[in-house]
């Protein structure tokens, strides 16, 4: 039992969960790999911020959605198609109701973090966003809240500006904000967990400032809804952007959140069936909100998943897998800073469980094989974010993002194969 | 798979102490080759002369242990020997690693052997062939540009 104090906010004293427990949900942290000479190597999953794995749970909701309720959502005049229509939108409740939404219409479908940016800088940007307008980023952004704006920004004459980070410990530079707004600030998008740093940045304080000058502001929230407690309203940000598959839900499902008031201004995105109301041939209305943005067959069992991996995150408490979460992570964090010629980008004094280090002179590449034949699952590249790591002067890190499901022994593990990969690669620590 | 098949001591060795890693003099535009996936960069200086015949060749860079070692490797197999019969054995090293043809071809080329062991480790080919693609670049560049 202890206390946190994530963004400000102090997380209550809270007993934990047994992790071992947890893990038993999980069939494939039993996967087994065959190591040198006849050996067997457990998975140590140490990936997570790329993707997550899925309790048994989930895949169960997905295999009771076609065993039973399969059929076409909204259209179907028949019993399954209502089971569908209802366990789809059903979904689309549990989670406005996980992060604290008004109201379930502000949710929107979509495939994943990378296709609400893409949604809201198309359907919004393309409305709003005129020649001279100014985008405000952050330098730490995943590419998929930058690209999107780079190509609005080229066809609307937009100019993208961005809040910078501080080189030594990867925070946000939010002094910078007030002299970075102007009257021409029409949008700030950053994200509330950077996944290379780890940092979880004063998204709060930003957003009231950027409210006191009435601009809106989207987060990317692939890192921190897995992670931490969401409250949309409390945190009063206009779009926040999420993927299921970061947060024990399948791939290919995401969310859209946004107010309602900015949903009913926006044009719609892709066009198809069910985003339409009245169609002639020459012309069309839109559907409401959020169907306005949902063209085409839906991943219907994507999103039942998804309202799955929630019920889940929500049985465990979100407060206590922040907690957990930072336990572990300060615990590898004071770890790793007791091997020699180690390197750790993002220090920042609110973090979440992402790790990105150097050790020695070792590539990541090579340091992720290594680790990879000891059974540890690690990224190393640029982690989608190479206008960051230009600014560090490195081509790639190697990073350790945990789960609520990792231990205090696979850290223990992983600390001791990164001196073995001290040795093996003849930069010996002394 | 064995982490030794891939890091094999010659491997190690290269890498560790790479050979003709440094400015050199060029004959031709010196050729510049990223691998964005990993953040490995090559840069490689050719020295050929009238007779094409390599006479000197230099690299620089940083990259992983295999991109760095096959980059050594490959500009000790190719110095002092004619353009064409380098040409042959880019094609029969990228061959190789592409599945295509015999691996078994580079067997008789010194420390090339020990790039044998990156063809189990797919993810990693990209690594290794670098150089090798880097090579063929500066060797066409320098042809064209004697035109
Ligand atoms: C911060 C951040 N933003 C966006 C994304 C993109 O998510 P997705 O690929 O699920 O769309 C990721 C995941 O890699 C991420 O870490």
């Amino acid at each position: 039992m202890s206390h946190i104090n994530v963004d400000g906010k102090q997380l209550e004293t809270l007993e934990l969960f047994e992790v071992e427990e947890v893990r038993n949900d999980f069939p494939i942290l039993k996967e087994k790999f065959s190591g040198p000479k006849n050996s067997v190597l457990p998975l140590v999953y140490l990936d997570n911020a790329a993707t997550t794995q899925k309790p048994q749970q989930v895949l169960d909701a997905m295999q009771y959605y076609y065993r039973h309720q399969n059929a076409n959502v909204h259209r179907a005049i028949h019993k399954l198609g209502e089971r569908a229509t209802a366990a789809y939108e059903d979904s689309r409740k549990r989670i406005s109701r996980f992060i604290n939404a008004r109201s379930h219409r502000e949710i929107v479908f979509t495939r994943g973090t990378t296709e609400a940016i893409n949604l809201v800088a198309h359907s919004w940007g393309r409305k709003l966003i005129g020649r001279g307008d100014e985008i405000l980023l952050s330098e730490m952004e995943h590419h998929s809240n930058l690209i999107p704006w780079q190509l609005l920004a080229k066809e609307t004459g937009a100019v993208l500006r961005f809040i910078p980070f501080s080189r030594s410990n990867g925070t946000l530079q939010i002094g910078h904000l007030e002299e970075m707004i102007n009257e021409r600030t029409r949008l700030i998008s950053v994200t509330h967990m950077s996944n290379v740093f780890g940092t979880i940045n004063p998204v709060r304080g930003l957003i009231q400032k950027a409210h006191d000058h009435h601009i809106p502001v989207m987060l990317d929230g692939a890192q921190s809804v897995p992670h931490l407690p969401t409250d949309v309203q409390e945190l009063d940000c206009d779009f926040l952007a999420f993927s299921g598959h970061k947060m024990c839900g399948p791939t290919g499902i995401g969310v859209l959140y946004g107010k309602e008031k900015l949903l009913e201004e926006m044009e719609p995105f892709q066009g198809g069936g069910e985003m339409i109301g009245s169609v002639w041939l020459d012309k069309a209305t839109w559907n409401e909100v959020p169907h306005k943005f949902e063209a085409g067959t839906p991943d219907i069992a994507g999103a039942i998943g998804l309202a799955a991996a929630i019920d889940y995150l929500d049985r465990l408490g979100m407060e206590r897998i922040t907690l957990y979460e930072q336990k572990l992570t300060t615990y590898a964090l004071s770890k790793m800073r007791e091997i020699s010629g180690m390197r750790i980008f993002g220090m920042a004094p609110f973090r979440g469980g992402v790790i990105s280090f150097y050790l020695g002179k070792i590539h990541p590449h090579d340091m992720a094989q290594f680790l990879d034949s000891k059974g540890i699952a690690v990224r190393a590249g640029h982690h989608c974010a190479q206008p960051l790591m230009r600014k560090l002067e490195i081509p790639a890190t190697t990073r350790a993002s945990f789960y609520f499901y990792n231990t205090f022994s696979e850290i223990d593990f992983l600390i001791d194969n990164l001196k073995q990969a001290l040795e093996y690669f003849g930069y010996g620590t002394g | 798979m064995e982490l030794d098949e891939l890091y094999q001591d010659i491997i190690l060795d290269h890498y560790k102490n790479p050979h003709n890693f440094g400015e050199g003099e060029a004959s031709c535009t010196n050729v510049e080759l990223d691998n964005p996936v990993c953040g490995d960069h090559i840069k490689l200086m050719l020295l050929i002369d009238e007779n094409d015949i390599i006479q000197d060749v230099k690299f620089t860079g940083s990259g992983c242990a295999i991109s760095m070692a096959s980059a050594s490797i490959m500009t000790e197999e190719i110095k002092g020997k004619k353009v064409q019969e380098v040409r042959a054995i880019i094609e029969d090293v990228l061959g190789a690693m592409r599945g295509e043809k015999e691996a078994d071809n580079l067997d008789e080329h010194g420390d090339l052997i020990a790039l044998k062991g990156v063809m189990k480790f797919p993810v990693r080919v990209k690594c290794a062939t670098l150089a090798w693609h880097a090579v063929r670049d500066g060797i066409t560049k320098c042809e064209q540009e004697k035109k």
